[in-house]
């Protein structure tokens, strides 16, 4: 038995029992990262030293008969866009290459405190922006089950180091997709909490109104394990919800009889791969088997998503991202010419900030802030981001009126499944319609899993998104484990 | 055409610190003259992924300000993103308020005096003789400080971040100010005002007051016209309400007024202190009239003040004026202000200064000038109230009814010159209201001279005794007794036998030499009054 392919429960069980100890979870790890990670490139920094180190205090903690946290030594892996204190936080960007945080965020402070053990820090597409993990300063990470093939984005380098069984668990962020759209592409759990459930504090900000934290997981259950740790008001938040948080673990295995299911027909249109089709819909007559009644709802505005969103996101991300201008921290470009006098940087500020930022960023994080800066600007502001602010609203409402006649949503989370590396690089908008199904989440602030539910004819993963009420994760939750527990079969194969 | 035939219409925005302990968004000190970057952390340094949590005493003392201006409150409220890139601003954008402030429509009242044009010429008071002046207050909102870049001759730039976070209320004022003496006293009354509810320290040297204004110039005959209707009603309060001052600031409001019936105006900036304003805007007033004079137009622009060479010159112009790409900060949930928190905040507003002077006069039967004294510090006018309270709780036979008079004159003389000499404020006075009553009661009911009084509140500064303590050990009493002074007075004439004749002889001048001889006598404590009516009695006896 390889220690490494276990879920996080597992390991916690054998570690809490004293039958393994975390430093041998973590030695395990590392040698399967040592022959696994040149072919995928999950991580951009390894803290192979800095967990074993906690891994030893938790078995001496437990040696002496204290109680271990929540997450009692499971390996966890934290996407680069998460600060830690005193490790690299780069956002996949050359702009923070080498960037220290002095802080840790919300959630990394929670997983420190439930004796979680960090591994290392996950690639993404720069600054989250992307559906392929194509867009990092440093290099792509491959999708394990095909490797020629692109892990999804932004949480990429999450997804597949969970799905090659590098990490046990990890964290990942969703502004549009980018924790349920990896997990559908790598064949494994991904959840989306409701805006606000989980604290932002230390999640570089892409799009503040959109972003949330959240778990890739091998399962529900280690989803659910995650979220009582990550979930719960933070008083640094001022957008976190203060509501109390349930034991996300327990119920999970409760009956679904009676549950029902709106199946929006605007999921199953034109764009959508036939395979995935196949796949979803049975999975629903799966759901039918356990209980579950099929409503047909209709989510009218789903089609504005990816224009909404693309105003949106971007006018807020050329906001976040206009921190990053070489003076105080991150990279300054090298003046075009070298002054004489000693000391002397540039004659222009302007040019240092032109500079800075034109080497700093990458094309899709430049595009990205050209539009928004472009939405945002005076005499356009009306015609774009207020419109955008209106349909947004449509769209939420659409989710309210749905959800007035059914328990929860379903329908594919991806269209398309993995893609070929490079395959969507020179069309930004084919690359954008890989969220048209998961954006609308996003916008309307609601909950969303994403769970393997079947494979393609050419083996690849297929995933099912749930989406639920806000604050309702409890019964996404126990809704995905309902599938989970009689078609365990249908998850992918490692590729190892 | 004469300087007459133009209207000056003035607007000023004020940047003011709010006296919280910490920032806007974050719990680093406000502390002022810390050494560079002390006082930051990962949140108003602007660091990957840190967000802002409100201050909740910043948005008390911001409603504090909005109830005193008569302003009404916006609620719920929001944050604004203002985008624009400088070294001292590290996120590159500043958290402000832009369509929704926290208070709006608003107005401060100032003394009406009548208005002068640039040339001196008094030009008609609007609203009668004594009824003060409103100036309308367009809105006030939150936003945080940037921080302060200091450039080197070496070639390099600095940037101390202390300041960034602080606290800043913007209130801006309606184009209702007519002539740079109002602009003045707008200013005046409202840092009175600030600083009296401790909303602000107001100390433009430390930065915790700035004013930029506005200002254009119009004839006569435009403006008339628009006026007719405002004075027909009768109705003082508003002009015209129109935007253009907001709406053509920098990124200004978007807003469709109409009413574009004022001059093309120029905004002043550099303005370091009161007088600074009202010399620019003398100045701009001349200069703009001057262009309209000699037919050409006012640019609309944004002017430095230089104050060696005495003269306002361009720094850019409407053309270059960034578009700040405002829209609502998506960290910061809108600003919920309920009813029951305005309720508290309103009841400690105490009493405001311009309410007090009034109630002064009214009250204690005190002129208006010592209202005006007593009432332009706090601590000064609550010492008064605290002596007047004492004074009619220990009335003594022969004091006057009312203290009011006696006290105010020897708080605005005695008092004050000691205070003046000591360099000491008010509230750091030793001498308790009561104590400082006991010995205005001696004086007041002529118990003492009023040499002695003085001598006695000396020694009591001295020794810390109590003024009948000094009076009984120095034996201060003034003699009043009829039959007492009597003696001293028979004693005298004996004794000065040529200074009678004299007297009798129709030189009356000696009469005051006489009475020094008694006081003498009697060792100053006699009652002049009553050694005087003694003399004069017994002269014309004979």
């Amino acid at each position: 038995m390889e220690l490494c392919s276990l879920t996080g429960w597992q390991i916690k069980e054998l570690i809490s029992k004293k039958e393994v100890s975390a430093v041998a979870v973590v030695e395990d790890l590392f040698r399967h990262i040592a022959k696994t990670e040149p072919s995928i490139k999950a991580y951009l920094t390894l803290t192979q030293d800095y967990a074993l180190v906690q891994a030893g205090q938790i078995d001496a903690r437990i040696a002496r008969g204290e109680q271990p946290g929540l997450l009692a030594g499971i390996p966890v892996a934290i996407k680069d866009n998460i600060a830690t204190d005193g490790i690299r936080t780069t956002c996949g960007s050359k702009i923070l290459a080498n960037f220290v945080p002095p802080y840790d965020a919300y959630v990394i402070k929670r997983i420190k405190e439930e004796d979680g053990i960090i591994i290392g820090k996950t690639n993404l597409d720069e600054f989250a922006m992307g559906s392929s993990c194509e867009n990092s300063a440093f290099g792509p990470t491959a999708n394990p089950r095909d490797v020629s093939r692109v892990p999804g984005g932004s949480s990429g380098g999450s997804a597949a180091a969970v799905a090659s069984d590098m990490a046990c668990m990890a964290l990942g962020s969703d502004t549009g997709g980018s924790i349920r759209q990896p997990a559908a592409l790598c064949g494994i759990t991904g959840l989306k909490p409701t805006y606000g459930c989980v604290s932002r504090y230390g999640l570089v900000a892409f799009a503040s109104s959109l972003d949330q934290i959240g778990p890739l997981t091998k399962d529900t259950r280690d989803a659910a394990l995650l979220m009582n740790v990550i979930a719960g008001y933070d008083k640094q938040d001022s957008t976190s919800v203060n509501r109390p948080v349930p034991d996300f673990t327990k119920g999970l295995d409760g009956e679904i009889r009676g549950l029902k299911i709106g199946v929006p027909k605007e999921y199953f249109g034109q764009g959508l791969n036939e395979d995935i089709r196949d796949a979803v819909n049975q999975t629903l007559s799966a759901y039918e088997k356990l209980g579950a009644k099929l409503v047909e709802v209709s989510l009218p505005h789903t089609n504005y998503g990816i224009a909404t969103y693309y105003i949106i996101a971007p006018s807020e991300a050329c906001s976040n991202l206009a921190r990053y201008d070489g003076i105080h921290y991150g990279y300054r470009a090298t003046p075009a010419y070298a002054e004489a006098s000693a000391g002397r940087d540039y004659t222009d500020l302007i040019n240092m900030y032109s500079k800075s930022r034109s080497e700093g960023f990458g094309h899709e994080v430049k595009r990205r802030i050209m539009l928004g800066t472009f939405a945002l600007s005076s005499g356009y502001y009306e015609a774009y981001y207020n419109r955008a602010l209106k349909i947004r609203r449509l769209i939420k409402q659409d989710f309210d009126a749905a959800f007035n006649k059914v328990d929860v949503i379903m329908g594919p989370t991806s269209p398309i499944a993995a893609f070929k590396a490079g395959e969507k690089l020179a069309d930004p908008l084919q690359m954008y319609l890989c969220d048209v199904y998961t954006v609308t989440a996003n916008l309307a602030g609601i909950p969303g899993i994403s769970i393997p539910c079947g494979l393609t004819k050419e083996k690849l993963p297929v995933g099912l998104q749930i989406l639920g009420k806000a604050f309702d994760e409890a019964t996404l939750l126990k809704v995905a484990r309902a599938y989970e527990n009689v078609n365990s079969k249908h998850q992918a194969p490692n590729s190892k | 055409m004469d300087n007459m035939d133009y209207k000056i219409t003035i607007g000023l925005e004020v940047h003011t610190q709010l006296k919280t302990s910490s920032k806007l968004f974050c719990g680093c000190s406000t502390n002022f003259g810390a050494s560079p970057n002390s006082q930051t952390c990962p949140v108003c340094l602007g660091l990957p992924g840190v967000l802002p949590v409100v201050n909740r005493k910043a948005v008390a003392l911001a409603v504090k300000a909005a109830l005193a201006l008569n302003c009404k409150i916006n609620s719920p409220t929001k944050f604004d993103r203002k985008n624009y890139f400088y070294p001292d601003l590290p996120k590159n954008y500043q958290i402000s308020q832009y369509d929704l402030p926290l208070a709006k429509e608003g107005y401060l009242e100032i003394p009406n005096p009548k208005s002068r044009s640039p040339n001196g010429t008094e030009t008609p008071s609007y609203d009668g003789a004594q009824s003060p002046r409103r100036i309308g207050i367009t809105r006030a909102h939150l936003e945080e400080d940037a921080g302060k870049s200091m450039h080197s001759d070496a070639g390099y730039s600095l940037v101390d971040l202390n300041r960034t976070g602080v606290p800043l209320l913007e209130i801006v004022s309606e184009p209702d100010i007519n002539s740079p003496d109002q602009a003045h006293q707008y200013l005046t009354a409202l840092k009175e005002l600030l600083i009296y509810l401790e909303i602000s320290d107001c100390d433009m040297e430390k930065g915790s007051l700035r004013v930029d204004a506005n200002i254009s110039i119009s004839p006569v005959s435009d403006v008339s016209l628009r006026e007719v209707p405002r004075r027909a009603s009768g109705d003082d309060e508003v002009i015209s309400k129109s935007n253009e001052i907001a709406s053509s600031r920098q990124g200004g409001i978007r807003n469709d007024s109409g009413e574009t019936k004022l001059g093309v105006k120029t905004e002043i900036k550099n303005l370091n202190s009161f007088k600074f304003v009202a010399k620019a805007l003398e100045f701009e007033a001349n200069r703009q009239i001057e262009l309209l004079k000699s037919g050409k137009e006012v640019v609309q622009e944004t002017r430095l003040w230089d104050e060696d060479k005495q003269e306002t010159r361009p720094l850019r112009s409407k053309e270059d004026v960034q578009d700040y790409r405002y829209f609502p900060e998506p960290d910061l949930e809108p600003l919920v202000i309920n009813e029951g928190w305005i309720g508290q905040i309103r009841k400690t507003i105490p009493e405001l200064p311009a309410a007090r002077r009034v109630r002064f006069v009214n009250q204690y039967g005190i002129p208006e000038y010592d209202a005006d004294v007593l009432t332009a510090d706090k601590e000064l006018a609550n010492y008064f109230e605290e002596c007047v309270k004492s004074y009619n709780s220990t009335q003594r036979e022969r004091s006057p009814a009312s203290g009011g008079k006696a006290i105010s004159n020897w708080l605005m003389s005695e008092v004050a010159k000691y205070l003046n000499e000591q360099k000491m404020e008010m509230k750091d006075f030793k001498i308790k209201p009561q104590e400082l009553v006991e010995l205005v009661k001696f004086s007041a009911a002529r118990q003492i001279t009023s040499t002695a009084a003085k001598e006695v509140f000396g020694e009591m500064l001295k020794s810390g005794k109590s003024a009948t303590a000094i009076v009984s050990e120095k034996g201060l009493l003034q003699v009043s007794d009829q039959g007492e002074i009597e003696v001293f007075v028979k004693e005298a004439l004996k004794s000065n036998p040529q200074m009678a004749a004299d007297y009798k002889a129709g030189k009356t001048v000696v009469l005051q030499a006489l009475v020094g001889q008694v006081m003498r006598l009697s060792k100053g404590k006699s009652n002049p009054e009553i050694v005087r009516t003694l003399l004069q009695k017994h002269l014309s006896e004979k």
